[in-house]
């Protein structure tokens, strides 16, 4: 099993998103996470899904999803040269002095910025790829995690190539 | 000014929609009030179910896309299970529910249901339409996804303030342009190369064809691959009619209740061709002992079915007619093929050589005695259970279209209903409902359908007084312990009557051909009640799970 990273060029209409979703859990693909939203086409969204499976099984998930009316084009971004970036906030206990101090450090260390500061604790806000975002969770947890939240991951292919075209 | 409604009834006529199958009730009452003066012929069902059917039989029948109409809610409900047989069986269709006003919407109103929800997973695509501007384009694009590339069903769900929205301009219907659907229709000439490269070098090929090669009219395609290159075939259930039965190189048909020769061929066989087929569970029995020492070709149209059951050596995405031709022009004809042909004939002579004749009123000879008589015509639609798999296996049929059964989702109550439609879509054909006794008791009430219009489909009734196919397993697999599989009798003559169908009740082997004769030359519909031998099983079979070629019983004589 290994995540593979699709980008999905869809219709932005109401429902595209359960089709999309219905079809994952209907032919049992395991999918790690799902970020949509608007793009540079007028009406359409780009997805872009993570999915466990081996290349048989993600061969198949492009396919199906291929076979959705809504869906315009499906690209497997795995092995290509890409940047991608998730969004997390994480609300952090600080209510001593030097724990506050510490978090600040990491935050530092990680180009988080703390975005609200309350009593005994404050929300950082980080972006970075995946193992970034793993790696300050691990280590913020020793002063412990209230909440928190990630978008998922999005990605873009480097250079000036694009995905965007007909399927 | 035009209504929603008459939009919608205006785009069904863009579409030669003639006729459609429907149920009225509180939120299509604007399209009943359209249809009251426009020339589409509506038939009016008995229950929402037999409408999806008849759609589905009317569509198999022409090839034509059929329609189906119900109201909101329950009206909508019912509709689903003729939804996903047509979806397993890629039957193109439209199906058009009412649902209640945008502005309730979401809140529970009465009969409100999420049908795009629901159908969600067993349509090709569907639609709830907000704005009565948009109907006409959506009809057009409907039609359009049902009927091209993998055919299938797509519904269309209708507020019903939207069918009665005033429009002061008629919208423009431009052609069906969507940008993420693009059926690919023509193959790869390298795979075609590929293909023919492979057709040459095989020694022992076949040919396993199925439903795709109906719906794309690549019958006549096949048998001229298999004659030049003297290929055997074997056709799944739903390819049955591909290529007649009586052909020389026809092995009959494959899987779990196929025949000796079929199975054993594909079992040895060192290349076989698919073509519109999707190596279905019971076609392949355990998948890794199905043609374990072939490469396989496999053409479809769809390519999520290309190596999603098994993997394979030549894909080739494209209509089997178009392929099929571009291979063909390709090869040059090759002997030498004697062994192979020779033992295979052998199989095929073995397998036919049944059981010895008896007095018993025996399902097969009902079926044969029917093939008889029927010789070139007729269309034959069946239910599920033993009923299908007898009709499937003696009768002998010949052209593409005469055959109309519920593969996929093996749906009991199917047969009559879609009888009733394949009527309508060839109304000069004898169209025969193949029946049990457990499956007529589905859609029992669609005499009401077939008396209101003289609808002239003989429904010939197997009946062992049980649920056949599930009471064989219990015999083979649960040492005989019928559970809940017994059916006490029912005079399905007396209810026929009391529809005021003329029917006959038959128990002796003796009168099976005087019967079914009157049953053919009566003119308006017919009830042929067969009391055959209750424990009669369908043979030969593979048990589920194992490989094909390890059958179990012969066929009966």
């Amino acid at each position: 099993m290994k995540a593979h990273t699709l980008q999905v060029l869809v219709e932005n209409r109401a429902g595209v998103l359960s089709r999309v979703a219905g079809l994952f859990s209907r032919r049992g693909f395991n999918i790690e996470s799902l970020t949509v939203g608007t793009c540079e086409e007028p009406g359409m969204s780009r997805m872009t899904i993570v999915v466990l499976g081996d290349d048989a099984e993600v061969e198949q998930v492009k396919k199906q999803l291929n076979k959705l009316i809504d869906v315009i084009k499906v690209s497997d971004i795995t092995e290509r040269s890409t940047v991608d970036r998730e969004l997390a906030l994480i609300k952090v206990s600080a209510d001593t002095g030097d724990s506050r101090a510490e978090v600040m450090q990491i935050a530092n260390i990680f180009r988080a910025q703390i975005i609200d500061v309350g009593t005994r604790s404050v929300i950082l806000e980080v972006t970075g790829d995946t193992e970034k975002i793993d790696a300050l969770e691990i280590l913020l947890r020793q002063y412990g995690i209230k909440e928190f939240v990630r978008t998922g991951k999005i990605a873009l292919l480097r250079g000036s190539k694009g995905t965007k075209g007909q399927k | 000014m035009k209504t929603g409604a008459r939009l919608l009834i205006e785009g069904l006529q863009r579409e030669g929609a003639e006729t459609i199958f429907g149920y009225p009730g509180g939120s299509v009452l604007p399209i009943y009030d359209e249809l009251y003066d426009t020339p589409i012929r509506h038939i009016l069902v008995r229950h929402e179910q037999a409408a999806a059917h008849a759609a589905d039989g009317y569509a198999r029948a022409s090839g034509r896309v059929g329609v189906c109409l119900a109201t909101s809610g329950p009206g909508a409900c019912n509709l689903v299970t003729g939804i996903a047989t047509a979806y397993m069986d890629s039957v193109p269709m439209v199906a058009i529910t009412g649902q209640v006003p945008t502005s309730m919407l979401g809140n529970d109103a009465f009969q409100e249901s999420d049908i795009t929800g629901i159908t969600m997973p067993i349509t090709k695509h569907n639609y709830l339409v907000k704005h009565a501007g948009d109907l006409p384009q959506v009809v057009r694009d409907a039609f359009y996804i049902a009927g091209t590339g993998r055919q299938g069903p797509v519904l269309i769900d209708i507020p019903k303030d939207v069918m009665t929205a005033q429009l002061e301009e008629t919208p423009l219907v431009g052609t069906a342009r969507l940008r993420g659907y693009q059926p690919t229709y023509e193959g790869h000439a390298l795979q075609i190369e590929k293909a023919v490269g492979l057709i040459t070098e095989a020694d022992r090929p076949i040919l396993y064809v199925g439903g795709g090669v109906i719906a794309s009219g690549a019958s006549g395609e096949v048998r001229r691959l298999a004659e030049l290159m003297l290929i055997p075939i074997t056709t799944t259930l739903m390819g049955l009619g591909a290529v007649p039965c009586d052909h020389p190189l026809n092995l009959g048909m494959i899987g779990m209740h196929g025949t000796e020769a079929a199975n054993y061929a594909v079992t040895e066989c060192d290349l076989l061709i698919a073509v519109g087929v999707r190596f279905d569970d019971r076609v392949t029995g355990k998948i890794d002992a199905f043609a374990p020492n072939a490469r396989i070709i496999h053409i479809d149209i769809d390519p999520a079915e290309i190596g999603k059951n098994r993997p394979v050596d030549v894909p080739i995405v494209g209509d089997a007619t178009s392929v099929l031709q571009g291979v063909i022009r390709r090869l040059v004809r090759k002997d030498g093929r004697d062994g192979w042909l020779d033992r295979v004939r052998r199989w095929k002579e073995s397998g036919i050589a049944g059981g010895e004749a008896s007095d018993a009123l025996s399902p097969a000879y009902i079926i044969r005695e029917m093939s008889d008589l029927l010789g070139e015509t007729g269309i034959i639609v069946t239910e599920v259970g033993q009923n299908q798999m007898w009709a499937a296996q003696h009768y002998c049929f010949r052209r593409p279209r005469t055959w109309i059964s519920s593969g996929g989702l093996g749906t009991m109550g199917y047969g009559f209903p879609a009888a009733i439609g394949a009527h309508f879509a060839r109304p000069e054909e004898t169209v025969v409902d193949v029946a049990g006794d457990g499956s007529f008791q589905m859609n029992i009430q669609e005499l009401g359908t077939v008396v209101q219009y003289d609808v002239p489909v003989k429904v010939v009734i197997l009946n062992n007084m049980y649920l056949g196919m599930v009471r064989q397993w219990q015999e083979l697999f649960y040492d005989r312990r019928y559970s809940y599989t017994e059916l006490p009798p029912v005079d399905f003559v007396g209810i026929a009557r009391a529809y005021g169908v003329d029917g006959m009740q038959v128990e002796e082997k003796a009168d099976v051909r005087t019967a079914l004769k009157t049953a053919f030359e009566t003119e308006g519909p017919f009830v042929l009640d067969f009391r055959i031998e209750r424990e009669a099983n369908v043979f030969p079979m593979v048990p589920a799970g194992a490989a094909i070629n390890e059958m179990i019983g012969r066929r009966q004589g």
